[in-house]
């Protein structure tokens, strides 16, 4: 037992310092790995050309628009739909044994293994609602993945606007849903941008929901509407790193390089806007 | 006398506990009506009942009369948002929106579209002038109300009521995060408005109680022991129990 409070001090800063380390060092080893070994692909004629000779020369450019798609698609149904689910289980809900229930349902929604969606979007989507395997069943099995996200990081947005603020504006004969619309949301937009970060970065990884949903093996020509198969970029990935024989190490590393700049890209401009909203209105 | 505010046979129940008890008050039209006793004596319980704050709350019951203008509040059918615009509220702690000066005051005639944009300036300058705001903050419309003294804040807070055209101000312990020369200030203020509004004050400060206003009620474990005017109430007290209070033997 140390007895000393300056040493147990350092001892617990130490310790604390580590994890943090430890946490954060895979992160920027994976980032620099991957830089490193698919930097080389990087080329303009790799981002916007089709793919030649079963995937092993040319590019990749079906796949990230592709994945665009999927992320936009994602986004139409899913965002509409969880931040207004959001606002009813946090402003109208009464706080009884069913609203109870749905928000542990939807908590556990989140826990769902995504081969699971991607089965049951196969089920609902591709086969009984008979939208083939498409765009559009892709868009909408990923939108019920991230749905749960979507409402979770929305409930916690609208729970952190102080209740002062919906006190003031209904004392002012504000009804409830201009004050929620005018004082709630417009406070809670930051985190709900967040979610949408979180709903993004879901979507374009993922590749067990497309899987079964959207995604083409190879397909060397653009989408020309929602009913289209498509490639994506997880799933291509996946390929031709397993699927695909003799395939120059580099070109993989280019995918994955692409996909993680996607990703981190458009968080990138969600940060930019949300750091914005947060200037304008803090409190 | 000319009651704006009338209850009859009160009740009022939190789950089973019950906060007020048979309370039947006029409160006169353009005066200063303070309600004072100790804390948690159902003070803010009357006063929210006036603008129906406490339907936020839930396992509510109220019971008996509550009659503004002579019109039931508690009737089904009543339009909050209508008697919310008519009885306006000042809340204890200062809390402007994280907006502008100008954004606050003009909140609610952005949302309830009373004004065309081109009279904007004028209620601006009109309400914060109504508060004594207006050649302090005539340069600074732009700033964050949050930069502003806590005084200021209530201030400001009281101008953002004024475009809802209320009648009745209701103000819950509105000084009691502020110092004493900003509460002097505020009292002022309140002497001001009381020649268009009426204001129903609450406070447990009852030296403000005396000085500020004209009618005093005093309210005590949920019951109205003592409503009279103020003069006489801190003079002749008729209840023991007032006395007391006014003594400052508890509370």
């Amino acid at each position: 037992m140390i007895k000393n409070a300056y040493t147990r001090e350092k001892l617990a800063f130490s310790i604390l310092f580590l994890s943090t380390l430890v946490v954060v060092l895979p992160v920027i080893l994976i980032l620099i790995y991957i830089i490193y070994q698919g930097w080389h692909a990087i080329s303009w004629d790799f981002l916007t050309q089709m793919p030649k000779r079963g995937m092993r020369e040319g590019g990749i450019f079906p796949a990230i628009v592709g994945t665009l798609w999927l992320v936009l698609g994602t986004l139409i149904f899913a965002l509409p739909l969880g931040v207004l689910s959001a606002i009813y289980l946090s402003e109208y809900a009464k706080d009884n044994f069913l609203t109870r229930a749905v928000k542990l349902a939807i908590i556990n929604l989140a826990g769902v293994p995504s081969v699971v969606y991607g089965l049951f979007g196969l089920g609902i989507f591709v086969i009984f609602l008979k939208f083939g395997a498409s765009i559009l069943a892709g868009s909408l099995t990923l939108a019920i993945m991230v749905l749960p996200i979507i409402i979770t990081t929305t409930r916690e947005a609208l729970d952190s606007v102080p209740q002062s603020f919906r006190q003031v504006s209904l004392s002012l004969g504000v009804s409830k849903w201009e004050t929620i619309r005018r004082v709630v949301l417009p406070h809670a937009l930051p985190g709900i941008l967040t979610g949408m970060i979180l709903a993004v970065s879901r979507a374009a990884g993922e590749t067990a929901p497309i899987l079964f949903t959207v995604a083409a093996f190879y397909l060397p020509r653009l989408p020309k509407s929602i009913f289209d198969q498509a490639m994506a970029l997880p799933y291509h990935l996946y390929v031709i790193s397993t699927q695909v024989p003799n395939i120059k190490l580099e070109i993989r590393y280019g995918t994955a390089l692409v996909l993680l700049m996607i990703v981190l890209s458009l968080n990138l401009v969600a940060i930019l806007v949300r750091a914005q909203f947060r200037k304008k209105r803090k409190w | 006398m000319n009651p704006i505010i009338q209850t009859r046979n009160l009740n009022l129940f939190y789950g089973t506990f019950q906060a007020l008890h048979d309370i039947s008050i006029d409160i006169e039209s353009k005066m200063i009506t303070s309600i004072i006793g100790p804390s948690g004596c159902g003070k803010s319980t009357l006063l929210r009942v006036f603008n129906r704050m406490n339907d936020l709350l839930e396992d509510v019951k109220v019971e008996g009369g509550v009659f503004i203008d002579a019109k039931n509040i508690y009737e089904p059918g009543v339009d909050l948002v209508e008697l919310r615009k008519k009885v306006g509220m000042v809340f204890q702690r200062p809390n402007p929106f994280p907006l502008s000066v100008a954004e606050n005051v003009l909140f609610s005639v952005k949302i309830h579209r009373t004004a065309a944009f081109k009279e904007y300036g004028d209620i601006l300058e009109q309400s914060l002038r109504a508060v004594d705001l207006w050649d302090i903050l005539k340069d600074k419309l732009k700033t964050s109300a949050l930069n502003l003294t806590l005084e200021q804040q209530q201030r400001l807070c009281i101008a953002r009521l004024l475009p809802v055209k209320p009648d009745i101000l209701l103000m819950d312990e509105p000084c009691s995060a502020l110092d004493p020369i900003a509460t002097a200030h505020i009292e002022e203020l309140m002497d001001q408005l009381k020649v268009n509004y009426t204001i129903v004050i609450v406070t447990h400060n009852m030296q403000q109680a005396a000085r500020v206003s004209d009618r005093s009620a005093y309210l005590y474990l949920g019951d109205l022991i003592e409503y009279d005017s103020t003069e006489k109430m801190f003079t002749i007290p008729k209840d023991r129990r007032t006395e007391e209070y006014l003594a400052g033997k508890f509370g």
